[in-house]
């Protein structure tokens, strides 16, 4: 008999056993509903799948009576637009910054210091400087995005330069490379997919600084919605938010990965061996 | 995909008849060379001249300079002491066209195909600014770098990526990749090292007949006594001749060896090498 650690499931079991846990949360859920309505029914804890479905047509599907727009479709094209700035802001630099002192060890010595400091601050303390100096506008939520996650993925690039093998910097040079041929033929494109695979990294990171900004100081926004009704235990709202939050990260990652597997075929092909 | 190159190294024994330049002054010249990293002396004493032509192989234990050596050839090194002269003037201090280099491993761009990588040479020195080709331009350099393909024998994956090629392609790639250069000298860093024995007999015939069709002047390292024989035109050893048995690191390499091979040598690699020399190599 093939012993179990042998055993590999074939491609609809391993869906099944990847959705089942889901479905058990789903029906544990709605018991547990179910049981604390029977008791009170009028508990917000865990509101019914009808009571979610009302509220999400009430801000999904109606216009408000004092916009006219649809406001969980404005929710999330803000914090969608906030955290698409912060993100490409932040690859660009974190791109530069990791490239340049990779490549240049006078660059390197230069800028590593100030690159390590900067993140060893904790954003969240300087959340308020960030209010003070740009106001209570997207820059500062756009900031907060970019501080937040543009050290921890430059120093992952840089690391992802100076890994590759210096016989292919002294190869170019062998073959008539100047430095800047070397960063523009040699070094970008290898470092490219992996600045998809920092962008993948850091989304959760930045998700959770757009969120705490918009918590703070925002009128409209995912993590707006979430603590304003907060305050009216309206978890009604909080449950599909989160569940959507987590559906649109669940997308973009996975969009990001085929957007490097069609343009970096070698790297992935490479990385799999 | 050997066919095309065997036959044109079916005899090794006719090597010699490259040393075609070798009236004119010599290319390379190492004048009392020592190299020593703080008190830990790697290379002392090393005088040689190396003409035009020539097949040097590079062989001697782990840890006895002969990489090190490589390495000021190439540029990526410099001797301590000494003056090494490439042309009569002292050896440019980084990486040039002039010397090519293929390593054991990491010589080609995985990001770039087989063909692209062998063009990249050219897209390097016809654009200055960029280092990319266009147009007509980008035709030429096409091929040209086809040549160089068919040389190595790899014409038939002209459009792989480098993941996709066994070891040995991916040698004959970087092979042809420095060859483009035309490099004066072509410095080869155990070249053939990672490579299955049946692979690497396809790779000396390739070399040889690289070598003998272009006229290259070449520098190889091998830890692979056989193969030093068999390819060289000319054996370098590199041992110590002088031991402190307090301080294994006072005193440095040199070249204890200087073997001009003849075809005999080759013919009976084994039986002819001095006893002493087979002393100094048994650690090999």
């Amino acid at each position: 008999m093939t012993k179990l650690i042998n055993k590999r499931p074939t491609k609809w079991l391993a869906l099944c056993l990847g959705l089942l846990p889901f479905i058990v949360a789903l029906f544990i859920y709605q018991a547990a509903s179910s049981a604390r309505k029977a008791e009170n029914p009028q508990d917000k804890l865990l509101p019914s799948f009808t009571e979610i479905k009302t509220a999400m047509v009430r801000l999904a599907a109606t216009p408000s009576k004092r916009t006219g727009e649809y406001p969980f479709w404005e929710d999330t094209k803000s914090s969608l637009v906030r955290l698409l700035k912060g993100v490409s802001i932040a690859a660009v630099i974190a791109l530069t910054v990791g490239l340049l002192a990779g490549a240049i060890p006078l660059v390197s010595a230069g800028i590593t210091p100030t690159i390590t400091a900067i993140s060893l601050i904790p954003p969240m303390a300087i959340l308020p400087i960030l209010f003070i100096v740009f106001g209570l506008g997207e820059t500062a939520k756009v900031v907060l995005i970019v501080i937040g996650i543009t050290p921890i993925m430059a120093r992952d690039l840089y690391q992802r330069v100076v890994e590759i093998p210096s016989e292919q910097l002294v190869k170019a040079q062998t073959l008539g490379a100047h430095s800047f041929h070397i960063l523009h033929r040699i070094l970008l494109p290898q470092i490219a997919p992996r600045l998809i695979d920092a962008v993948r990294l850091t989304l959760g990171t930045a998700w959770l600084f757009l969120i705490a900004a918009e918590a703070i100081a925002a009128t409209d926004g995912l993590g707006y919605r979430i603590f304003l009704v907060r305050r009216y235990m309206s978890m009604d709202v909080i449950l599909p938010y989160v569940a959507w939050i987590a559906l649109l990260a669940f997308v973009s990652d996975w969009l990001l990965l085929k957007l490097s597997q069609l343009s970096f075929p070698w790297y992935h092909q490479n990385q799999a061996r | 995909m050997t066919s095309n190159v065997s036959d044109l190294a079916d005899s090794p024994i006719a090597k010699g008849s490259a040393s075609h330049s070798s009236s004119s002054s010599p290319l390379v010249i190492a004048n009392n060379i020592v190299k020593r990293y703080g008190d830990h002396t790697v290379l002392e004493g090393l005088n040689v001249s190396v003409n035009a032509g020539e097949f040097v192989t590079l062989v001697g234990t782990s840890g006895c300079g002969k990489s090190t050596f490589l390495k000021m050839l190439l540029g990526t090194e410099s001797p301590t002491e000494g003056q090494l002269l490439f042309n009569g003037k002292p050896i440019a201090q980084e990486p040039s066209p002039e010397r090519g280099i293929v390593f054991q491993k990491y010589s080609v761009f995985p990001h770039l195909s087989v063909i692209d990588n062998i063009m990249i040479g050219l897209e390097f020195t016809q654009s200055r600014v960029w280092g990319r080709l266009l147009g007509q331009a980008r035709k030429q350099a096409r091929a040209q770098a086809e040549h160089w393909l068919q040389a190595v024998g790899l014409t038939d994956a002209k459009n792989k990526y480098p993941h996709q090629l066994s070891g040995g392609m991916q040698q004959r790639l970087a092979i042809a990749q420095a060859l483009i250069k035309r490099p004066s000298v072509l410095l080869l860093d155990e070249p053939f090292g990672a490579l299955d024995p049946g692979i690497r007999k396809d790779m000396h015939k390739l070399i040889l007949s690289l070598w003998r069709e272009y006229e290259l002047t070449v520098f190889m390292v091998t830890h692979d006594l056989q193969e030093g024989f068999y390819l060289g035109t000319r054996l370098w050893v590199f041992d110590k001749d002088k031991e402190d048995a307090n301080n294994a690191e006072r005193y440095g390499a040199t070249i204890t060896y200087d073997l001009p091979v003849s075809d005999m040598a080759y013919s009976h690699p084994v039986t002819q090498q001095p006893t002493a020399l087979k002393s100094a190599l048994k650690s090999n």
